[in-house]
């Protein structure tokens, strides 16, 4: 819908959408974006409010190590959002393993917030499900299959063989403007005089 | 008609969108034949350069029929043509024009005021990338609004397929100013980096200029047994040293021309720490572009040697080593190409059968498989060099 605003920048004659077709982005790619999205929330939030989460978990005095995990969940979000989201989505899933190990150490029996932790946990494991989907899901998507490429030895572009074409195009004049230093031999060649004269 | 259009990162699809129309008493519209998903393609595709708005039409390698033409460009075109397009939309007009440096035509680019702004000063107009170089819609559709048609144009004779001449709009002649800005001699080492598409055009551009051995980068065997296959020596990367392997390749003196046909989306590979180091910072939008085969070039280039960019930059690069820069006299060439320059004479190349860059297409498909196949293309599956859409 974007384009409809940014048609401001076409002139009359420019073509306008009208309806939009096929996209080169897949389901994965868009679950990649989504969460990609999802770390940069979550990332903000432990970075601004970490008193909010160790409040709610019955972690107090841990905010340094929540806003140390936002700053890890900003960078999961870049990459994710990124070509390279294979990376972020599995850096994500390890990123899962830490905050599953960290909300373990607040399972203690002596944490009044022990059920908001076992709650953390559970949404923890939901999303790292969604994780894992995610990137096995992208990384099937975009690497490429194993096995022996197409072979491409036959593809010379040169109708009468490399050997006729090494230096078939010796008629051709290098303009001015694109010579380079001249070679030793031009130069040791010409005369003394001629050799102080730039080229 | 049917058209590939951005819609955001990843995003691309086959939309319906409203036919172009003539705006312009020098614009044409061209029936789309065949068309090509480029790899500078890919970077509009990850968004990294960030100047694409949703609805954009993307796509610069195109050719097809006229079937209307403005009233200003009669004379040079009319109904019927068969014309490939070049990526860079020139006015042939004005002072860069006439000195043939038309990818930074003076007069193309309808959003002068934002590329003043960012490059201090525009470049030409090109097709299908961005609003930095007047966000003109681009060819993969049906239909293909070609302003300045007059002169953004390449006549090509009936009888010869599409997929011979397609490549005359872009990485043909691309490839092919690489090798010629190196000033190839015959005593030459030339190096490229990079197998894809612009890179397999350098090779058999070097070869064709007679360098005395073209060395070819890569790490995805498929690409490099195509670069062989054009008459390069190969080096993969994840196996050898590429700095070893080229000094070894030139007597311990390194090559004396060395191209970049990679740009600003080097391979990450934790074996080259410097692109783990550019992708974090990229990551963290530090840094726009991954320039490691800058830093190697500049490193293994012989004194006084040539580099040539034809890959493309979007922006800011950290820790190019200025010092050895400098201090070994490296003459440093860029710059979209100048796409017309050329094509007269590599279309008689054509012809005459020294050269057919159809031989670098791997994947023939329909317009709405196309954003499929820009996955493809860029997870590099199947074994995909170059796509080209048949709409
Ligand atoms: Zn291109
Ligand atoms: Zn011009």
């Amino acid at each position: 819908m974007a384009y409809y605003i940014s048609n401001i920048a076409r002139s009359k004659g420019d073509p306008k959408v009208l309806r939009s077709g096929p996209s080169s982005l897949g389901g994965a790619d868009r679950m990649a974006k989504a969460l990609g999205w999802f770390s940069i929330g979550l990332g903000i939030a432990e970075l601004v409010a970490p008193e909010r989460f160790t409040r709610a978990l019955g972690m107090e005095g841990k905010e340094a190590l929540v806003r140390t995990y936002g700053i890890r969940e900003l960078g999961h979000g870049i990459v994710s959002l990124s070509p390279d989201k294979h990376i972020g989505l599995w850096s994500r899933v390890a990123g899962d393993g830490l905050d599953i190990a960290t909300l373990m150490t607040a399972m203690r029996h002596d944490n009044p917030k022990r059920d908001n932790v076992k709650f953390a946990l559970a949404a923890v494991l939901g999303v790292t499900l969604l994780d894992i989907i995610g990137a096995q899901g992208v990384t099937a998507r975009h690497s490429r299959p194993r096995g022996r490429p197409r072979s491409y030895r036959d593809r010379t572009g040169f109708p009468q063989g490399v050997q006729a074409a090494r230096g078939a195009a010796k008629d051709f004049q290098v303009p001015p403007d694109m010579r380079a230093a001249p070679t030793l031999a031009a130069v040791s060649d010409r005369a003394p005089q001629e050799r102080a004269r730039p080229h | 008609m049917r058209a590939l259009v951005w819609h955001g990162k990843e995003d691309i699809r086959c939309d319906t969108v409203t036919d172009p129309e003539i705006e312009q008493p020098r614009d044409a519209i061209v029936k789309v034949t065949s068309c090509a998903i480029c790899g500078s393609d890919l970077h509009l595709f990850h968004n990294f350069i960030p100047a694409m708005l949703p609805g954009d039409v993307m796509g610069h390698e195109m050719m097809g029929e006229v079937v209307e033409v403005g009233s200003e460009a009669r004379g040079k075109l009319k109904k019927g043509d068969r014309v490939v397009v070049p990526f860079t939309i020139i006015c042939g007009e004005c002072d860069q024009c006439k000195r043939g440096n038309f990818s930074v035509c003076q007069t193309t680019n309808r959003k002068k005021y934002l590329a003043d702004k960012v490059f201090g000063h525009a470049t030409a107009g090109l097709f299908g990338y961005t609003h930095l170089t007047g966000g003109y819609p681009g060819g993969q559709a049906e239909y293909l609004r070609v302003p300045f048609a007059d002169a953004t144009h390449i006549k090509v004779p009936d009888g010869i397929p599409d997929e011979q001449v397609l490549f005359l709009g872009d990485i043909f002649p691309t490839g092919w100013q690489a090798a010629v800005q190196c000033d190839i001699q015959p005593t030459d080492t030339v190096a490229i980096w990079g197998c894809g598409p612009v890179g397999q055009m350098a090779i058999r551009s070097a070869i064709l200029l007679g360098a005395k051995q073209v060395v070819a980068i890569d790490h995805l065997p498929e690409r490099l047994e195509m670069a062989e296959a054009g008459g390069a020596i190969t080096i993969n990367f994840d196996e050898e040293s590429v700095v070893e392997r080229l000094n070894e390749l030139t007597g311990g003196e390194g090559p004396e021309k060395c191209i970049d046909a990679i740009g600003m989306e080097a391979h990450v590979s934790p074996s080259m720490p410097d692109t783990v180091y550019d992708r974090t910072k990229q990551m963290l939008g530090a840094e726009s572009d991954r320039p490691h085969v800058l830093r190697e070039m500049i490193y293994v280039c012989r004194p006084a040697g040539v580099i040539s960019i034809p890959g493309v930059y979007g922006g800011l690069v950290d820790k190019i080593p200025m010092g050895q820069l400098m201090n070994k006299g490296l003459t440093i060439r860029t710059g979209q190409t100048h796409v017309n320059r050329w094509t007269d004479d590599l279309l008689r190349r054509i012809e005459e059968g020294q050269i057919d860059p159809s031989f670098v297409i791997t994947h023939t498909v329909s317009l709405d498989e196309g954003p499929e196949m820009y996955k493809v293309f860029r997870d590099k599956q199947d074994s995909c060099i170059k796509v080209v859409l048949k709409p």
